[in-house]
């Protein structure tokens, strides 16, 4: 079959760029780490000594998590995209991020003790969050069972807006000697995360992927409406509670274990969707491989750009969104007063 | 020969609504059939229930009281799939939301042969291709749909219904928004579809003309009931369609056919001065 074997095509392709960028992570950083080094400690040569630790346990670690929360994050994008028929939706934008981002900082009030327990208990109260506040936007920009986009930006910003207010109130009640991780960690960064909440977090997306992906040709329906679809023999309602679930479980597993890290899930699907069409069934695997290239890429720049110091994941991936959403909306608005 | 669609006591009413000043709508005890092969007019005023009706028809919306059948069945009992691979609608439809082509529009209309698969069967395509090629639409087979003309887009709909390989076809207002000669194009297609295929098609239609043209009995719906079904001579009579429309209607035969012409008998000009 045609989709098929685009399917093929296109995965091969981007499952090769992202070895290629992963390796070449592994080169770069702000520990003066020589590429010979680099090369013996991969070989086995090395095992002990800073270059070892600063390859296996900062940039190994580091290009994992960037893989995975770009990727977690573009299917997420997607998926939100076709629940809301609208290629501007994107967790951040949705106010879904910062509901998860609430659910986070709620959870830290409590202390969560060990490691692993940690891991469960802030991914648990993370989407929780993101639950509300795709709820609560859901509620107030649903009209006759429409969600018309001026509407949805408009809620999702607002409900954006309050849980960050609401944040604001959590931090302060913080023990001040924690504030500045909880910060950075608002900023969205992809600080090595132990093995164990690595484990927890590829679970939790993973199971987020397939509640996606088992349903990708259903979404390509949804693209004609809601009666469309249902006429077309797809059980509507089922399809929008599984994807609604399963983009918040995307959504706050990325918030729990990296921040809030905005404007992936928008940028990747787009340039997607120029090169694959809008097809669900090669979208949703591709945004898998490119959502995790992208924020490779923007997390290499942020660890080199104003080296040794590094930015934030998100401060770069908001430097490319923002100018990209102005973007968006100017195309899909021209010639429409 | 047992009908096709069968509609006894079928009720709805749509839940009270919440603003005071809206009307509530219901549908009440409507019966009447469609026998396979027929092609039956669906006509009535606006809010009449022509839409609601065809949503009962697809279980868009679930009935109050009453039943529908289909060949037999019914519509409860069957599933939504088993329901869309045998009823298709042609829908008043926007462009989809994203970019999709004509082709990967008209396979939609497989999901319901195909349910559980990640990609449509070779066969799926064969069907696609068919139906594009019945509609004239192969040529434009890779072109984005919101790219294309009211008619052609109206053509790729009915392609997609087409490819659902149903038995009954409904078409919600197939010409509106179409010039004169894309309305030519869907009546000669329709037409072809109900004599060579024997599909059998239930057309709402604002415009009466057309459906006494393309129609062997027309139905005639006014605020949730069934005014009159019959041949469109019996349907479409002066004092009738001036008391459910709620204005002065004139209906002639053209000389040198059994063509009825229904239009509003405007008042003349001169006498609206006073």
């Amino acid at each position: 079959m045609m989709a098929a074997r685009r399917l093929t095509l296109a995965l091969t392709t981007l499952g090769g760029l992202l070895l290629l960028t992963a390796a070449a992570a592994l080169f770069v950083g702000s520990a003066p780490v020589s590429p010979r080094a680099v090369l013996s400690v991969l070989g086995g040569e090395k095992r002990e000594g800073i270059e070892a630790v600063v390859v296996l346990s900062l940039r190994l670690p580091r290009i994992a998590v960037a893989l995975l929360a770009g990727g977690t994050l573009a299917v997420a994008g997607v998926a939100f995209q076709a629940l809301t028929r609208n290629p501007l939706a994107d967790p951040a934008i949705l106010g879904v991020a910062s509901g998860a981002a609430f659910g986070v900082v709620v959870g830290q009030l409590f202390g969560l003790g060990s490691d692993l327990v940690a891991a469960v208990g802030l991914s648990a109260f993370a989407f929780a969050g993101a639950m509300v506040a795709a709820g609560a936007v859901y509620a107030i920009a649903a009209t006759d069972g429409r969600l018309p986009i001026q509407t949805l930006l408009l809620t999702g910003v607002i409900v954006g807006l309050f849980f960050s207010a609401a944040i604001t109130v959590v931090i302060s009640l913080l023990d001040f000697n924690r504030l500045g991780g909880v910060i950075h960690w608002l900023l969205g960064n992809l600080a090595p995360v132990s093995a164990g909440s690595l484990a927890v977090f590829a679970a939790l997306a993973a199971l987020g992927v397939w509640l996606v992906l088992g349903r990708a040709r259903e979404l390509n329906l949804l693209a004609l409406g809601e009666e469309s679809a249902l006429q077309l023999g797809v059980d509507a309602e089922r399809l929008k509670r599984r994807i609604f679930l399963g983009a918040s479980l995307l959504t706050s597993s990325v918030v729990a274990f990296a921040g809030p890290i905005g404007f992936v899930g928008l940028i990747v699907p787009h340039l997607l969707r120029g090169l694959l069409g809008p097809d669900n069934r090669l979208l949703v695997p591709a945004a898998l491989l490119g959502g995790g290239v992208f924020l490779l890429l923007a997390d290499t720049l942020a660890r080199t750009i104003v080296a040794p110091a590094e930015l934030s994941v998100g401060v770069i991936t908001a430097f490319c969104g923002a100018p990209f959403f102005v973007y968006l909306l100017r195309m899909r608005y021209r010639g429409v007063p | 020969m047992s009908p096709l669609v069968e509609v006894l006591g079928l009720e709805f009413a749509y839940p009270p609504p919440e603003g005071r000043r809206a009307r509530a709508f219901r549908l009440s005890s409507l019966a009447f059939s469609i026998a396979a092969g027929e092609v039956l007019g669906l006509i009535g005023p606006n809010s009449a229930g022509k839409t609601t009706l065809i949503r009962l028809l697809t279980k868009v919306l679930e009935p109050t009281g009453g039943r529908i059948a289909l060949d037999g069945t019914s519509l409860g009992t069957l599933s939504r799939r088993e329901l869309a691979r045998q009823v298709a609608v042609v829908p008043q439809e926007g462009p989809p939301a994203f970019s999709y082509t004509v082709e990967q529009l008209v396979l939609m209309g497989r999901y319901p042969h195909a349910p559980g698969r990640f990609f449509e069967r070779p066969e799926d395509l064969a069907v696609a291709r068919e139906a594009m090629a019945a509609t004239g639409m192969l040529d434009l087979a890779s072109v984005a749909v919101e790219t294309l003309s009211g008619g052609e887009r109206q053509r790729a709909i009915v392609a997609r219904a087409l490819a659902q390989e149903p038995r009954l076809l409904i078409l919600d207002e197939p010409t509106a928004h179409l010039d004169l000669r894309y309305q030519a194009e869907v009546v000669g297609l329709l037409r072809r579809l109900n004599r060579e295929r024997g599909m059998t098609i239930l057309l709402v239609s604002h415009d009466l003309n057309l459906a006494a043209e393309l129609s062997d009995r027309l139905l005639l719906l006014d605020a949730g009931k069934i005014a009159r079904v019959g041949s469109p001579e019996e349907v479409l009579d002066e004092a009738l369609l001036a008391e459910v429309y709620g204005c002065p209607v004139s209906v002639e035969k053209s000389p040198g056919s059994r063509r009825l012409l229904v239009q509003v008998a405007w008042p003349d000009a001169s006498d609206e001065g006073g």
